[in-house]
C-alpha cells in the first residue's frame, strides 16, 4: 500500500466516523448534525470537487469527478446529507479498492513473468565480477552456479547440468545439458556448475523477447474491449441527459410531481453514469489470461488473438516436426537367429563412421560406448549402404539392392517407413524399421480438439502419400493433404478460411520451420519451439514454447475461460446498471443502489476478472 | 519507422486511458499510439527525426487531458 493509499484511509475513517456522529448524536437543533455532514463531506470529497472544477475548465464535463460532485452537492441541496456523504464516501472506498487490486494484479501478473535475471557472475581480468545482465559483452565468459537463474543466452564451454525451464516452457521435465549446447537465459540451473560462453546481448535475449512481447501484447485490443470502450463514451453522455430529462420533465408535466423527488432520482441516475465497472474489468480480464498463457509456456502476442483462439472451429498441422517428432528414430527391430542387443551392437558398431542421419538413428538406439579398434574396412555403398568388418565378422546394412547384389535373401515387411537388411558375413541376420515417430501427447490430440469444439481437424504437409494417410489415419484428423508446396499450404488455407462460419477461425498449428507464408494466410498462426527460432516468433500470432502440440488445447481452455469471464463481467454491469437506472427513475431505489450499481459492480467484477490468474488444469 | 516505449504515471482510471488514448490517436502522423492500462505503457511508432517534434505534440495533449500523467522514457 502506498502513501497516497494511506491517506485515503485516513480520510476515509476520519469521515466515516464524523458521518456516524452526524447520524446519532441527537442535537435540540438539527444545525449541529448538518455540520457534522458537511465536514464529513468536505473531508472526503474536497480532493474530487478540485478535480472537477479543473476539469470543467479545461472542457471535460462528463468525467467522474463531476458526475460525483454534481450528484452530491444536488443531494445536499434537497437536504439529504447523508446520502451525500456517503456516496462521496463508498465512491472513494471504491476507488481505492480499483487502484488496490489493480496495482495487485499488475504486480502478481509481473511475478508470473519474473524470469528476468538480476545479475550475472562474468570472467573479467581473471575474477568472477558480478554484474547487471546488462553490462555483460558478446564472447565474455559468465559462471552460473547451482540454484541461479542463466543470465544471458549462450553456449556451454564447461560443465553440465540439469536446468528447470519450467519459467519458458511451462514444462516441469528438467532438461540434461552439456559442453556445447545452447542455453537460454530465464532457465535456472539445478546442479552443477556452467561456465557459459555469452551469444546475444541482454537486449535480444529470450528473455527480454518474452516480456516485450507479452508486453505489448495488450496493444492489440480485442474486439470485446473496443466495444466497451465505444459503449463507455455513449452510455455516460446517455445517462446524464437521461438524468437532466428525469428531473425536469415530469415536475412540468405532472402537477403533483415535486422537483426535490424527481431531482433525487435524477442524482441517483449520475451515480450510476460512471462506466468504469466495464472499462477497468475487460483489459483486466485479458491482461490476466494474456499472463497465465505466458506462464504455462504460451506466448500469445495480443488480447484479439486470446479473444479469436475462443472461436477457432478449424485446426490445421503441419505434419513433420509438429506432430512427429521430426528425427529418425529404430521403431522396430526384427532379428534372425541371434539376439536383438547383439544385432543392434554389430549395426551401431558398423555404422561407426557413417554420418548418414539413418546410422545417428542406430548409433542411439544402441546407446552404449563403441571400442573403435574393433571396426575395420569400413565403406560406404553411395545409393545402397555400408560394409565393415566388425570383430572379425563382415558385416554388410543396407536396402534391397544392396542385398541383391550379394545375393541374400531377405524377409521384406510391410511399412510405409524405411526398412533396411543387415547381413552378418554374407547370412540375414535380420532387419530394422526405422522411421519418424509420433510425439507421444498428440495420441489425444483431435479427440481433445473435438472436446473443445473444433469442427474439423486437418494435416497439410509436403511429405509422401502412404505416410501421411497412416498417420492421419491413426491420429483421427478429418482430412490430410499430402505432397503439398508451401504455395500449395496456401491455397489449401485459403480453402478451408471459405468452409468456416463467418465467426469462426482457422488455425494453423506448425513447428515455424518453412511455415512462415502459411502462419501469416490462416486466421491465427501458431508456431511451436518458439524457444530460439526468432522467425517462428516473428510470423506466427502464438507461440508455443516447447515442442507440444497439445498445448494448443490449453490455450484454447484459457482463451475460452478468459471469454466466459468478460461475458459475464459485460452482462453483470450493463445489467444492474440498467436494473437500477429504472428503479431509481420508477423512485424504488435509493442512492445507495446507485452507489452499489456504481461501486459494488466494479469490485465485483475486478475480483472475478481476476479469477483468471489461476489459469486452466491441465489434464 | 522505430518503436518507441514511455512508461506512464499517474494514469489511475480505465477509462481516463482510453480517453486519452483516443485523443493521442488524433495526432496525424503517428503510427500504433496505445496506452496500455495494465502494464502502464505507452507505445508508438514514428520517424526518428521526427520522436521530438511528436513527443512535445504528446505531451501537450496529456497536459490538457490528464495533466497528473506523467511520462518517462524504459
Amino acid at each position: 500500500m502506498n502513501s497516497k493509499q494511506q491517506r485515503m484511509i485516513l480520510k476515509i475513517t476520519l469521515s466515516g466516523i464524523i458521518m456516524l456522529l452526524g447520524m446519532s448524536l441527537p442535537f435540540q437543533d438539527f444545525f449541529y448534525n448538518q455540520i457534522l455532514f458537511i465536514i464529513a463531506y468536505m473531508i472526503i470529497g474536497y480532493d474530487i470537487i478540485i478535480k472537477s472544477c479543473k476539469n470543467i475548465l479545461r472542457g471535460k464535463v462528463f468525467d467522474e469527478n463531476f458526475l460525483m460532485t454534481i450528484a452530491t452537492i444536488g443531494a445536499i441541496l434537497i437536504k439529504e446529507y447523508n446520502e451525500a456523504v456517503a456516496v462521496m464516501l463508498f465512491y472513494q472506498i471504491g476507488e481505492l479498492f480499483q487502484s488496490y487490486a489493480v496495482r495487485e494484479s499488475r504486480k502478481s501478473i509481473t511475478n508470473l513473468m519474473n524470469i528476468r535475471p538480476d545479475y550475472a557472475n562474468v570472467y573479467r581480468k581473471n575474477k568472477w565480477l558480478k554484474v547487471n545482465p546488462n553490462e555483460v559483452d558478446l564472447n565474455e565468459t559468465i559462471l552460473v552456479k547451482p540454484g541461479e537463474k542463466i543470465p544471458l543466452d549462450g553456449i556451454i564451454i564447461k560443465g553440465s547440468s540439469k536446468l528447470n525451464t519450467m519459467a519458458l516452457t511451462g514444462e516441469s521435465l528438467p532438461q540434461s545439458v552439456s559442453k556445447n549446447d545452447t542455453v537460454l537465459n530465464g532457465c535456472i540451473n539445478l546442479e552443477g556448475i556452467l561456465e557459459i560462453k555469452v551469444t546475444t546481448e541482454f537486449s535480444e535475449s529470450t528473455v527480454m523477447k518474452i516480456l516485450e512481447l507479452v508486453e505489448t501484447a495488450t496493444n492489440r485490443k480485442s474486439k470485446s474491449e473496443n466495444f466497451i470502450s465505444k459503449f463507455a463514451r455513449l452510455y455516460t453522455p446517455i445517462v446524464v441527459i437521461l438524468a437532466i430529462s428525469l428531473a425536469i420533465i415530469p415536475p412540468l408535466l405532472f402537477s403533483d410531481a415535486t422537483f426535490s423527488s424527481w431531482l433525487y432520482r435524477a442524482l441517483s441516475f449520475l451515480v450510476v453514469s460512471c462506466p468504469c465497472a466495464l472499462v477497468i474489468s475487460i483489459p483486466l480480464s485479458f491482461f490476466g489470461g494474456l499472463g497465465a498463457a505466458s506462464k504455462m509456456g504460451i506466448l500469445i502476442k495480443g488480447s484479439n488473438y486470446l479473444e479469436a483462439l475462443s472461436k477457432t472451429e478449424i485446426v490445421v498441422c503441419d505434419k513433420t516436426g509438429t506432430l512427429t517428432e521430426g528425427e529418425f528414430k529404430v521403431q522396430e527391430i526384427q532379428e534372425v537367429n541371434m539376439k536383438k542387443d547383439e544385432l543392434l551392437k554389430n549395426v551401431a558398431y558398423a555404422e561407426y563412421f557413417s554420418n548418414h542421419p539413418i546410422a545417428f538413428s542406430l548409433k542411439k538406439a544402441y546407446g552404449k560406448e563403441i571400442e573403435e579398434d574393433k571396426i575395420k574396412d569400413f565403406k560406404e555403398l553411395s545409393g545402397k549402404g555400408i560394409s565393415a568388418i566388425v570383430s572379425n565378422h563382415n558385416v554388410l546394412i543396407g536396402n534391397e539392392k544392396l542385398m541383391q547384389e550379394f545375393s541374400i535373401e531377405i524377409e521384406k515387411k510391410k511399412t510405409t517407413n524405411t526398412q533396411i537388411f543387415v547381413a552378418i558375413d554374407h547370412v540375414f541376420s535380420g532387419s530394422i524399421i526405422i522411421g519418424d515417430t509420433i510425439k507421444q501427447s498428440v495420441l489425444d490430440f483431435t479427440e481433445n480438439l473435438k472436446h473443445q469444439g473444433i469442427k474439423k481437424t486437418v494435416i497439410l504437409t509436403g511429405d509422401e502419400e502412404n505416410i501421411s494417410k497412416k498417420i492421419s489415419s491413426l491420429l483421427k484428423f478429418d482430412e490430410y493433404h499430402a505432397k503439398l508446396l508451401p504455395q500449395d499450404k496456401v491455397a489449401w488455407i485459403e480453402n478451408l478460411i471459405t468452409q468456416k462460419s463467418s465467426n469462426g477461425k482457422v488455425l494453423f498449428l506448425g513447428d515455424g520451420v518453412n511455415d512462415a507464408p502459411v502462419l501469416a494466410r490462416s486466421d491465427i498462426g501458431c508456431a511451436m519451439g518458439g524457444l530460439g527460432s526468432d522467425a517462428a516468433i516473428e510470423s506466427s500470432d502464438i507461440v508455443i514454447m516447447n515442442d507440444d502440440p497439445s498445448k494448443l488445447i490449453d490455450a484454447i481452455k484459457l482463451s475460452k475461460k478468459t471469454m466466459k469471464i468478460v461475458k459475464e463481467n459485460i452482462i453483470f454491469a450493463i445489467s444492474v446498471k440498467i436494473i437500477v437506472l429504472i428503479l431509481s427513475a420508477l423512485g424504488l431505489a435509493s442512492m445507495w443502489w446507485a452507489v452499489f450499481a456504481d461501486v459494488g459492480v466494479s469490485v465485483i467484477s475486478i475480483i472475478n476478472a481476476l479469477r483468471i490468474l489461476k489459469g486452466v488444469k491441465k489434464k | 519507422m522505430t518503436k518507441y516505449k514511455y512508461k506512464i504515471k499517474n494514469l489511475d482510471c480505465a477509462n481516463c486511458a482510453n480517453s486519452l488514448e483516443l485523443a493521442l490517436q488524433k495526432i496525424e502522423g503517428l503510427e500504433n499510439i496505445a496506452i496500455s492500462f495494465m502494464t502502464e505503457k505507452l507505445n508508438f511508432e514514428c520517424e526518428e527525426n521526427e520522436k521530438e517534434k511528436y513527443l512535445e505534440k504528446i505531451k501537450t495533449i496529456i497536459q490538457k487531458e490528464e495533466p497528473d500523467v506523467e511520462i518517462e522514457e524504459v
